[in-house]
């Protein structure tokens, strides 16, 4: 099979029937939350496996066709007959089971393989399950019919006249068809190329536009939305039988009157004309990722070589008030191109979060125990890529939080909570950065266990006493420290904590954990909103320049001796407002040569980040400037994993500036496995 | 183009680059490099480094707009470092998708040593042999090949990887 990846309409059918397979899921989830399929869903679901069908058949994917007619007329017997199956479960397991078909095969395509799955065992499935409900109901209940035709469609011909003045009759009835065709099965007009065909609007003004159309709306619905359209003089629609309107179809055109004589060339599929056709009533447009990156990066190193012109070393200290002023609105324009780009690429959570529900559903179900998953916030909006970094962490969160988190039904009653399990995945925006917590109502992580744990392998760097509860939780997060002999069939599958932390480090996140025996766990992630762009810092250190993200510095200052105290093992702190913070000296951490040692010639810049500080002493500040992020090279990451640098930028004079990572700085004076910084700062706060 | 007009083209490419190597010298050595895998040559140029590398692993370059590690070839042969001079360069190279240069003392020719003047090296086990595929003759001079991807993926490197 050839590869069609990159031609648009193979894109767009995969778009598409990916949107609508997720719908569906959603769709099923929420039924099968409330308890019954209400007739709005079937509807819907009905609409979708019949798009479904009908495009992935255009594409010639025969099982995915298949399985979506199997549906359809399961569901289309289901709204013809609202007799409610005993059991709605059996059927939302079947729907999912071919959801999860869809998704595979169409995760084949996507990667290049051809769609060859086999659907014939869902698709028996299906069938078996139509034929229990349709003898369930024989048996129940009169099976009468009503006039409603075998597959459940009405069809209706509609003729549409316009007013003499009007121009461009084939635009105005392009523009009906176009209103319209969301809520039509099938369709197809007279004269048959609308925008195409250059007689088309004589032909319409001199007999009339008229559309055939097969769809499960009411005559009136349909009359109200052709009323709408403008110029129109004369609407009629009437109801036609299933043979008259086949007869309209291509095959028998000749049958449907005189009228068809001026058609334009027969038109395999009129459909696909009309999505395509420039719409008058076009909004948005589908745009390939990569573009996007593209274009960010395009922006990204406009950024750069905006700051290139404006701090050219060749005008520095010039006064040039008209240069100035030609500079300022190069940097206005330049920082709305950048936040209308980052706009673009923001994407609400939503659809991540949703995922979740499938997992809760299937775990819940195999493992026994009842619970609810509430989803707060969903329409949050970040950065594409981000999303795709944290979707595999919260599912393990989630997966935790269900198999490890939450207790079984009896152990909720023992304890007197109610029986079923609440999972709050939570997301808000706070400033520059994100928020999610995912939470649930569980047993609480098991401090004592953590510790023996922590003990057992070898991680526990300070004494136990020293430690909070906070600092034990986060204990799991270490590499090392989750271990196989913990698997069960969701979490656990040898992938741990650390993975899940390095996983949100990636995309310049930190996670927290915090949890009350008997009470519950909550997790809290924190993303930025985006990556690329930050305003950051420049600072200097002997030769080598840092940026640090303005949004982690709380203040810089130059340190007076006498607030510096060292302790017996050489770790300097100093006192500001009454507290004291550790100080981290960037030269000898970084061993850069050439740094300033004197504490008094250079600046200190406390940096803070959930609510721990430290503060770094650098020789000089250089200025604050966006900067544009760039991750290190593939190489350096696979080599190492490198302490306290997040990534690197490029200055105006194409220099390199590594970006600090205040988190990580944090954790290795937390950790105490450098030496150079004190670990026991909490102590001198607390004296 | 048609589909075989463009194959041969890439067949040829690859015909015009068999059996050439960038020839180089580090501390008095010479050695040769396939020339497909070298993309360009560049002069020495300001090296940001990079905390908690390897000591052969100077640090990044800013190449166009491309950050790229630079990796010192003298270190990476357990010889002395030495400080960079007028004729020190970076050969940059690209090693499946990875951009990487490598500083070394000199840049000479690009010769060319058919397969059947290269021999296996002697001692697959020495230390310091271990980036050496095959010791090459050309005009009556010895190169020693480098396996350029032992380079990136060699046993020292999956042990940094593991720790």
């Amino acid at each position: 099979m050839s590869d069609l990846r990159g031609d648009p309409i193979f894109e767009a059918y995969l778009t598409e029937t990916a949107q609508l397979v997720g719908q569906l899921e959603e769709l099923i989830l929420a039924c099968e939350h409330a308890g019954a399929f209400t007739e709005e869903a079937i509807h819907e679901i009905f609409r979708i496996m019949h798009t479904v069908k009908g495009s992935s058949s255009m594409m010639q994917y025969h099982n995915i066709a298949a399985l979506a007619h199997a549906l359809e007329d399961l569901f289309s017997y289901l709204r013809d007959h609202p007799a409610r199956p005993a059991n709605w479960s059996e059927l939302s397991d079947l729907m999912l089971e071919g959801v999860d078909f869809a998704k595979v095969e169409l995760h084949k395509l996507r990667s290049g393989e051809p769609a060859d799955g086999d659907a014939s065992v869902v698709i028996g499935k299906v069938d078996r399950l139509l034929d229990a409900i349709k003898r369930g109901r024989i048996e129940g209940e009169d099976a009468a019919d009503g006039p409603v035709p075998s597959d459940g469609l009405y069809r209706y011909v509609a003729t549409l006249r316009f007013t003499e003045d009007c121009q461009m009759a084939n635009i105005r009835a392009y523009q009906a068809v176009f209103q319209l065709r969301d809520r039509l099965a099938d369709f197809r007009h007279i004269p048959e190329s609308l925008l195409d065909d250059p007689e088309a609007d004589a032909v319409i003004r001199r007999q009339g536009f008229q559309l055939f159309m097969a769809t499960d709306r009411s005559r009136d619905e349909i009359v109200e939305a052709l009323s709408g359209t403008s110029y129109l003089k004369d609407l009629q629609v009437r109801e036609i039988a299933p043979g008259e309107y086949a007869r309209a179809n291509p095959p028998a055109r000749e049958a449907a009157g005189p009228e068809t004589m001026d058609n334009g060339p027969p038109d395999g599929a009129p459909n696909r004309e009309i999505r395509n056709a420039p719409g008058a009533h076009q909004t948005t447009i589908q745009v390939n990722v990569d573009k996007l990156d593209e274009l960010m990066d395009l922006v990204g190193e406009l950024v750069i070589a905006e700051a290139m012109v404006t701090q050219n070393p060749d005008i520095a200290g010039l006064q040039l008030g008209q240069f100035q002023k030609a500079a300022r609105h190069l940097q206005k324009i330049t920082k709305e191109i950048q936040d209308k780009v980052m706009e673009i690429r923001m994407v609400p959570l939503a659809t991540t979060f949703q995922r979740m529900n499938r997992i809760v559903r299937d775990m819940s179900k195999k493992l026994g125990k009842s619970v609810a998953l509430r989803l707060v916030g969903e329409d949050t909006e970040v950065d594409k890529n981000i999303i795709e970094h944290i979707t595999d962490p919260l599912m393990h969160l989630v997966r935790n939080a269900v198999d490890h988190g939450l207790e079984t039904a009896d152990e909720r009653a023992a304890a007197g909570k109610p029986e079923t399990g609440v999972i709050t995945l939570e997301a808000l925006n706070n400033g520059g950065e994100v928020l999610i917590l995912v939470r649930d109502d569980g047993r609480g992580l098991d401090r004592r266990g953590i510790l023996d744990k922590a003990k057992a392998r070898e991680l526990l760097h300070r004494p136990e006493a020293d430690m909070t509860d906070k600092e034990i939780f986060q204990l799991i997060f270490l590499p090392g420290f989750s271990t196989k002999e913990e698997i069960t069939e969701y979490s656990g599958r040898g992938v741990g904590m650390d993975v899940v932390q390095q996983n949100i480090a990636q995309v310049g996140g930190t996670i927290t954990v915090d949890s009350r025996p008997g009470e519950g766990t909550v997790f809290m992630i924190k993303i930025p909103l985006t990556l690329a762009i930050i305003d950051g810092m420049n600072i200097r250190v002997g030769d080598a320049l840092y940026t640090i993200p303005t949004t982690a510095i709380r203040e810089s200052f130059k340190a007076k001796v006498r607030d510096i105290i060292t302790d017996p093992d050489g770790n300097e702190m100093i006192m500001v407002r009454g507290e004291c913070h550790p100080i981290l000296r960037i030269h000898k951490l970084f061993r850069v040569p050439g740094g300033r040692t004197d504490i008094r010639d250079g600046v200190l810049i406390m940096a803070e980040q959930d609510e721990r500080s430290l503060c770094l002493f650098v020789d000089e500040l250089l200025g604050q400037q966006q900067v544009v992020v760039k991750a290190l090279p593939a190489y350096i990451r696979r080599l190492n994993r490198v302490r306290g640098v997040s990534g690197c930028t490029l200055l105006g004079d194409g220099s390199i500036s590594l970006i600090l990572d205040i988190q990580g700085l944090l954790n290795m004076n937390h950790g105490g496995e450098n030496g150079h910084v004190g670990d026991r700062t909490e102590r001198y706060v607390a004296g | 183009m048609s589909e075989t007009a463009r194959n041969d083209t890439l067949l040829d490419e690859e015909d015009s680059q068999k059996d050439k190597y960038l020839t180089f010298i580090v501390d008095g050595e010479s050695y040769g490099i396939e020339i497909r895998y070298v993309t360009e040559i560049i002069g020495l140029q300001k090296i940001t480094s990079v905390p908690d590398m390897p000591d052969f692993v100077r640090g990044i370059i800013n190449l166009r707009g491309k950050i790229i590690p630079v990796m010192d070839m003298r270190v990476r042969f357990n010889k002395p470092f030495r400080e960079y001079m007028e004729r020190t360069c970076i050969i940059v190279v690209d090693i499946r998708d990875l951009s990487i240069g490598l500083i070394v003392d000199s840049v000479a020719e690009v010769v060319n040593i058919p397969a059947a003047a290269v021999a296996a090296p002697p001692d697959l086990t020495k230390r310091g042999n271990r980036f050496i595929m095959g010791i090459g003759q050309a005009a009556g001079e010895v190169k020693l090949l480098l396996d350029c991807e032992k380079l990136l993926t060699d046993e020292e490197t999956e042990q940094l990887l593991n720790n």
